[in-house]
């Protein structure tokens, strides 16, 4: 039972991480845009988890972070903008699918960043 | 380790970092890096701004004089109080720079042949059109003579490109504006130089189309023999209501240009038939209908017994537009208007004392002279009877993912060699063509506007605009001291008749310019006796005058025959009046053209439909409005009956050659003379009269009218589909299908893509009270709830009033939102 919550803390303690890490090096606008990767690597390498938990852990991180950032500001710029993104990407001017696609990205990358450095760890 | 799961998992990742991190061919152009620009961070979320943004700042620099005080108003207008002239302008440059970066960027790349450099080796044959015809070294000849000879002006754009920089310098990589994201490069310092770019690019603009049209002129003068062209593009006008009324006597010409005596042999003549297959895209010409309309009307007509001047400058509409709305105070004036992102100044506006507006004057300042070269190295060419040197300029363009071009282009003493065997198109039949053009020469034409800024009365105005060289312009101007005027400025070549319409022979120094047109003899009116002034594109004079103008194509004769129509029957005219005329829709060409084409239409003899169409045709008001179907249907007939008359002669060209002007059909409709053009040359053995062709004309247009039925496109707007494009031309960042009427010949000057940039109402009482708008937004940014603003209420004929009031009244004002503080460090 106390295995399972460490194991259960350990999660989340990842999200929250993957998240902040990735929030930080996203500030600095002449990092490169991917410096999630490397962060999400190294929390992995770090905090050691089965690679599947660390996957969904990596992911869920930058995920729910480009999900909540993107929700936010196009919430507070009345879509004005994604509607004409969604229109020329094109999506048909469906703002929530390229909020849906910018969070897939964001789930995708952090979560194969996060699966590579569980790699290391596990044997 | 568990060293394959590493490896796949390692190499996935990388892998899809890569892909999201390259741009994808998509058609012709690319996608942006799709993981950056989806970045919430980094991307174009970044410029998606909050709707209720507080545009409240405080900046500091340490180079400026003192502290300056920007209030907003809740239309995003900046009002600008600077104790020092300097400040003013590094401001307004500041702002500029806030709001319109990209677009100050793109417009003096294309100016400057460097769109390869952002967008690949697609745009090299336009970069390399405007290196030729150089823009690049006009720019620098007048950055060159306002550096050694305008201490003023170089202060002036000095600070503004300071202001620029210091919004670059503390401008973070993720909030550079959303096209530099989406086109995947990034912002670059401004320089003075840019800032003559873009002037450059307004001479091209407004005079420019000279380098497309000369050439096709010429084409069509060899193709149909220049008897038959003169008759077809004769420069006749026979209705023309010039902007100095007609038997206004003109002062006695300082110059008698003189046509050489080989004129007609080499020059009017001649006939060159070859056909060239080397092909260079050029950009699209400057638009026809590049104009505008300007008036002002004395105190004598008005119901408030003060002047009342109006200006519309008709231009390509565009997001972000080219205008931009400012307010600058200093303690040595006060001024209001519309100023273009690139430039110091108001360019069209007013102040305290009076205002002025702006049209283009049409004249032809831009020839081509047939070079003979040598050899192909183009080292020598032949001038009067002896080989001359050239001069070897070199432009390099730089080319995204590829390796630079250079560009030699040989200087005689006309100017550039435009084409050569390097660089020619169909149009230039593979002759070597160089390019003479008063745009080239060093120009102070950002004094012009510095000084109007401040001008107090006439003089002043007259003394500002004696200075204005490229593109000519007709400055209307009015005063609250109650003088009203209209003058044509810029630097005028004396010529002879139709000198310069075609490509002149270039190894004859009796083809050269013989002298420019002192500016005394100008045409000018001041407080004429009808109690208005006017321009709206015409031939500023009839015949009399003594200097060629440039052909008739230049000219657009309607316009201004509406507006002097309306105003001279005009009496206790007040804003909202003008307001209503500068939206005004009546066809004053229908009026006329309608009776004539009716008198030659056989109702009885046409298919059902065809009559149905006539009605529609015969039942309307006669105005451009959104909803008519009548002005659809007049259009298609009258270009359906010009193609079947002009049509035959013209279609056997192997280069597509210009139609004739309306006006020269409707003058023979009317004078319903033996036409015999109007034959169809390719039925032989019949001789088709022009009443034939017509009714032909009418029953071809009812086809096509009989789809656009079924479309639902019969009504004006719909028909005409009105849009303000964004500068990339994509779809989802520009406004289309806008609901307005209007169209060419008609004040409401608005076509497809083209129409009043900005429409502004000053009225001269003690306060002034102006209006003003233009079909965009105070900010470029796509994301921002003040891209488009003004968009709709254009489209709606609506008015702004607008705010120009002393400090302290300003900052009380209810309009008054924001307050960005300058200071000095």
């Amino acid at each position: 039972m106390s295995n399972n919550s460490a194991v259960n803390s350990k999660f989340i303690i990842t999200i929250f991480l993957s998240a902040l890490f990735a929030y930080a090096v996203g500030i600095y606008g002449n990092l490169p845009w991917w410096s999630f990767v490397v962060t999400n690597f190294l929390i992995s390498v770090v905090i050691v988890q089965k690679p599947s938990r660390a996957f969904i852990a990596g992911a869920l991180g930058v995920g729910l972070l480009w999900l909540t950032l993107s929700l936010l500001i196009d919430i507070q710029n009345n879509h004005i903008l994604s509607i004409k993104v969604a229109t020329l990407l094109p999506l048909k001017g469906a703002y929530w699918a390229l909020i849906l696609i910018t969070s897939i990205i964001g789930f995708l990358l952090g979560g194969l960043a996060a699966l590579s450095g569980a790699y290391i760890r596990n044997k | 380790m568990r060293l394959l799961p590493l490896i796949v998992s390692t190499v996935t990742t990388i892998g899809l970092v890569t892909v999201l991190n390259t741009q994808l061919p998509i058609g012709a152009t690319k996608s942006p890096r799709l993981g950056y620009f989806l970045s919430p961070q980094q991307g174009f979320w970044k410029n998606a701004e909050k709707v209720n943004t507080n545009f409240d700042a405080s900046i500091i620099s340490n180079e400026l004089k003192g502290n300056i005080d920007v209030y907003m108003d809740d239309r995003l207008v900046p009002h600008i109080y600077a104790d020092h002239d300097e400040d003013a302008y590094f401001v307004q440059g500041y702002l500029h720079a806030k709001f319109r970066l990209w677009q100050m960027d793109f417009q003096t790349r294309v100016a400057s042949g460097r769109l390869s450099e952002i967008a690949g080796a697609d745009k090299l044959s336009i970069d390399r059109f405007f290196r030729r015809l150089g823009m690049v070294y006009g720019a620098e000849q007048t950055e060159q003579y306002i550096n050694e000879h305008n201490p003023v002006m170089k202060a002036t754009v000095d600070a503004y490109t300071a202001g620029v920089n210091a919004y670059l310098k503390n401008l973070s990589a993720e909030d550079i504006p959303f096209e530099y994201k989406l086109m995947d490069y990034k912002p670059e310092q401004w320089t003075p130089k840019k800032t003559y770019l873009f002037l450059m690019f307004m001479s091209y603009d407004l005079t420019g189309r000279a380098a497309t049209a000369d050439l096709q002129l010429t084409n069509t003068r060899d193709f149909l023999g220049y008897d038959l062209f003169d008759k077809l593009y004769t420069n006749k006008q026979d209705s023309l209501d010039p902007i100095i009324p007609k038997g206004t006597e003109f002062t006695n010409a300082s110059i008698k240009p003189i046509k050489p005596a080989t004129a007609d042999l080499n020059y009017l003549k001649k006939q060159n038939l070859n056909v060239s297959a080397n092909n260079q895209v050029m950009p699209d010409a400057p638009d026809k209908n590049n104009g505008s309309n300007n008036w002002a009307v004395a105190g004598s007509k008005t119901k408030s017994g003060r002047p009342i001047l109006c200006s519309d400058p008709h231009l390509g509409l565009n997001l972000p537009s080219l205008w931009y709305e400012v307010q600058i105070t200093t303690p040595t004036h006060s001024t209001y208007g519309a100023s273009f992102p690139g430039s110091p100044a108001v360019i069209i506006g007013f102040n305290d004392s009076l205002a002025w507006g702006v049209t283009n004057a049409g004249r032809d300042v831009l020839d081509y002279y047939e070079i003979k070269f040598k050899d192909s190295t183009q080292q020598q060419y032949w001038y009067n009877g002896t080989w001359q040197a050239t001069t070897n300029r070199q432009e390099i363009i730089k080319v995204k993912d590829s390796l630079d071009v250079v560009e030699n282009i040989a200087m005689t003493n006309w100017g550039p060699t435009m084409f050569d065997a390097h660089y020619q198109n169909p149009q230039s039949k593979g002759k070597n063509l160089a390019v003479k053009w008063t745009g080239h020469e060093a120009s102070t034409g950002v004094e012009t506007f510095y000084r109007l800024n401040r001008a107090k009365n006439f003089d002043d105005y007259l003394m500002a605009i004696s200075l204005w060289k490229c593109p000519g312009q007709n400055f209307v101007f009015a005063s609250k001291a109650g003088d009203i005027a209209i003058k044509q400025q810029g630097n005028f070549v004396a010529r002879w008749d139709r000198q310069g319409d075609f490509i002149m022979p270039g190894d004859d120094s009796t083809y050269r310019w013989q002298g420019m047109i002192p500016n005394f003899e100008n045409p000018m009116i001041k407080n004429p006796e009808r109690g208005f002034v006017s321009s709206a594109n015409q031939k500023s004079v009839d015949s009399t005058y003594a200097y060629y103008l440039g052909t008739a194509a230049s000219f657009p004769l309607y316009r201004g025959i509406s507006v002097n129509k309306r105003l001279a029957v005009m009496n206790q005219i007040t804003a909202v009046d003008m307001q209503k005329l500068q939206t005004d829709n009546y066809n004053v060409f229908a009026e006329v053209a309608r009776p004539a084409l009716m008198r030659f239409i056989n109702t009885n003899t046409l298919s059902p439909n065809a009559q149905r169409m006539v009605r529609e045709m015969t039942n309307w008001n006669l105005y451009n409005n959104e909803n008519e179907k009548g002005i659809t249907v007049f259009k298609i007939i009258w270009d359906s009956v010009e193609n079947a008359v002009w049509g035959d002669e013209l279609s056997a060209s192997p280069i597509p050659l210009t139609k004739p002007e309306a006006f020269v059909l409707l003058d023979q409709m009317n004078k319903d003379s033996n036409f015999s053009v109007a034959d169809d040359i390719r039925t032989k053995g019949k001789i088709e009269t022009l009443k034939e062709q017509i009714n032909l004309g009418v029953e071809q247009a009812t086809v096509k009218l009989i789809e656009l039925e079924k479309e639902g496109k019969l009504a004006w707007g719909a028909f005409k589909s009105t849009k303000v494009l964004h500068l990339t031309k994509i779809p989802a960042l520009s406004r289309l299908n806008l609901p307005i009427g209007g169209g060419v010949n008609i004040i409401n000057a608005t076509t497809d893509v083209h129409g009043p940039s900005w429409r502004m109402v000053v009225h001269l009482t003690d306060e002034i009270e102006a209006y003003g708008l233009y079909p965009g937004g105070q900010s470029g940014n796509p994301g921002s709830i003040y891209y488009d603003t003004f968009v709709d209420y254009w489209a709606a004929g609506k008015y702004y009033r607008l705010l120009f009031l002393p400090k302290e009244k300003l900052v009380s004002n209810e309009h008054t939102k924001w307050h960005i503080q300058f200071k000095k460090a």
